[in-house]
């Protein structure tokens, strides 16, 4: 990993923490956010992690451009240091794989696709080397996901699957973006997992669709009173496959505020991880369960 | 004292200085396009400089009043009626009761900030008035306005005189063939040097994707990438990076083609490269750029940005000054 810190015009530093994506990178650029964060350089307007980056917005009539970027470089050693250990909370969302809904927008958009002759789940099983549809469902259902950045639109996490690089998921963006994504959906793009939090444009493949809103900018849904959007970077999500009861019963339980998502607190610790991913995953997935 | 939307206009939204704070979680700062034009129409009525009005892009609104009030259109040379009769942009105009506000065809610019003394009254969404519609959020229901919406206005602060203007050398030119200086940066060490040059030799055309959101931009050479074995997770196109925050006015080229600038409703991240930022002081000419027109993009370093922006602040002081 080597950082790069590079003006986005006069009011933005970006700092690369590293050029691919991996925990460390996100952990190092989490902590250098918090650094600083805490460090409450005066200028500094607002700060943005991503996955393995950050940026910085500030007002360079309050400080100098250049005394920022020495400041950063500064920060950057103690960001380093930083332990890899973050208090969190595991999330189960229940997702309906194959749903009618993506469906029709992934058929609608074909000719901007690698593989106009399938779907995005077909496709994605046959280049992840899976066998069926279903063993593929079963992967990305099976292993829990980070969220390493909130954004694009209001609300939208990116997550990064949980499991050893060669077992991760992977797939292109759509050759052109399409105009269209329904709201909810499950997508993935690069190593990335995704959900649409609004409707809109779009380009990673399509899988899903899940039931939970996790964006409401009335903040009448019971779990989005405080605020409007669920997500935050560190947090950890578990898919849930459901069939379309399941699914129809959840939509009906969000609208008459019956739904209260799954739940847990939990801590997280990057070495534990690496040296036992499928021991971490499993102890995880029993606190999600309440055992 | 409200305002009665007959027609709707193209997309007319409510829009103040933005809503920063949230780009975080992907909500972008929002706020009037040309915010040089947003605060003279501000400045005319009476308003303090970034109170809410109206944005309209290529094609006004039209509008009735319920009670007496003063008005100002500034910005694009969309021109302004009262009842059908002709009236002066970046002027206090004032309008009577049951009067109807109007628009002629656009002459120059894109954008027409429409200020009514008080300031368009719609609540305060985490801590701006701004429209976002991607997000449903802010303005009036969280969208542009359509026909059959009511609008309320705020109290008026200061009285000024029908007729104060904006001296013509501090009207900000629309149209003139415009030039967005660019400090090169991000990633742009992906592309060949001669690319690099080939990028500010060429002339854009504005394609007709040009909204909030982006502006998108044709007719350049494409783009030619340093090549490399892509990063894990990035992606596989060349013009693929591991998703990353997009700067405000930051210029990614999706597939190395059609550059694409960000503005206030900007997506606030993803994963296409960048290869710089449109400095601060050459944001709002973009908020008046029309499809089909023509510009350059033109290097400059900090120091010449810098300089644009203490010359963009001294022009936005004498604007203030004049109308006080």
């Amino acid at each position: 990993m080597k950082t790069r810190y590079s003006f986005g015009g006069d009011e933005h530093i970006f700092v690369e923490v590293d050029e691919e994506m991996s925990l460390e990178a996100f952990f190092t650029s989490l902590s250098m956010t918090n650094a600083v964060k805490e460090s409450r350089i005066k200028g500094v307007t607002e700060i943005c992690p991503a996955n393995a980056s950050l940026q910085i917005k500030f007002d360079p009539d309050v400080i100098a451009p250049d005394d920022l970027l020495a400041e950063l470089k500064r920060l950057e050693g103690a960001a380093a240091a930083a332990e890899s250990t973050v208090n969190t909370r595991i999330i189960e969302i229940p997702v309906f794989y194959g749903d009618p809904w993506t469906h029709e927008t992934l058929m609608r958009f074909r000719e901007r696709h690698q593989d106009p002759s399938g779907t995005d789940l077909q496709y994605a099983a046959r280049i992840n080397g899976y066998a069926s549809v279903e063993a593929f469902i079963a992967a990305h259902a099976g292993s829990p996901w980070f969220v390493t950045m909130v954004g694009f639109v209001a609300g939208l996490p990116f997550m990064y699957q949980m499991v050893e690089r060669s077992k991760q998921i992977q797939v292109p963006k759509y050759l052109r973006p399409r105009t269209d994504t329904p709201k909810l959906t499950v997508g993935h793009g690069g190593c990335f997992g995704c959900i649409y939090s609004v409707r809109g444009a779009g380009g990673y493949q399509l899988f899903g669709i899940t039931p939970m809103p996790i964006y409401d900018p009335n903040q009448e849904i019971s779990y989005l009173r405080d605020f409007m959007i669920f997500f935050k970077p560190g947090d950890i999500v578990k898919f849930k496959p459901v069939d379309r009861d399941g699914y129809d019963a959840a939509v009906q339980a969000v609208e008459t505020g019956r739904f209260d998502p799954l739940i847990r607190p939990t801590t997280f610790s990057l070495e534990a991880f690496h040296a036992d991913p499928a021991g971490t995953n499993k102890k995880l997935l029993e606190v999600l369960r309440g055992a | 004292m409200a305002l009665e939307i007959l027609k709707s206009g193209l997309s007319t939204t409510v829009q103040d200085l933005g809503r920063p704070g949230y780009y975080h979680l992907g909500i972008p700062l929002s706020g009037g396009m040309d915010r040089y034009a947003l605060a003279a129409a501000n400045l005319l009525v009476g308003n303090d400089d970034g109170d809410a009005v109206l944005e309209a892009v290529f094609l006004g609104p039209e509008i009735r009043f319920t009670a007496d009030a003063t008005i100002a259109v500034a910005g694009a040379e969309l021109p302004p009626k009262i009842d059908g009769v002709d009236q002066p942009t970046w002027t206090t105009l004032a309008i009577k009761a049951g009067q109807t506000l109007s628009f002629g065809f656009l002459k120059s610019g894109a954008r027409a900030y429409i200020a009514v003394a008080g300031g368009i009254d719609v609540p305060l969404v985490l801590g701006s008035r701004s429209t976002y519609p991607l997000g449903a959020l802010g303005g009036h229901e969280g969208r542009a306005l359509k026909a059959g919406d009511t609008l309320q206005v705020g109290t008026a602060k200061r009285s000024v005189r029908a007729g104060s203007t904006v001296a013509a050398d501090l009207r900000r030119a629309a149209g003139t063939s415009p030039v967005l200086r660019v400090l090169p940066g991000l990633y742009w060490n992906r592309i060949t040097e001669a690319a690099g040059r080939n990028f500010f030799d060429d002339t854009w055309k504005v394609a007709p994707e040009a909204d909030r959101i982006g502006y998108r931009f044709r007719g350049g050479r494409p783009l030619a990438f340093v090549p490399r074995e892509q990063p894990f997770g990035a992606g596989s196109d060349p013009s693929n990076i591991v998703d990353s925050c997009y700067p405000y006015g930051s210029i990614q080229v999706p597939g190395g083609t059609e550059p694409i600038v960000l503005h206030r409703d900007a997506v606030s991240g993803g994963g296409y490269f960048m290869i710089g930022t449109v400095i601060s002081a050459d944001m709002d000419v973009i908020g008046q750029l029309q499809p089909h027109q023509t510009m350059r993009f033109e290097a400059v370093d900090m120091t010449a940005a810098l300089a644009a922006r203490r010359e963009r602040a001294a022009q936005a002081a004498r604007l203030k000054s004049s109308l006080a």
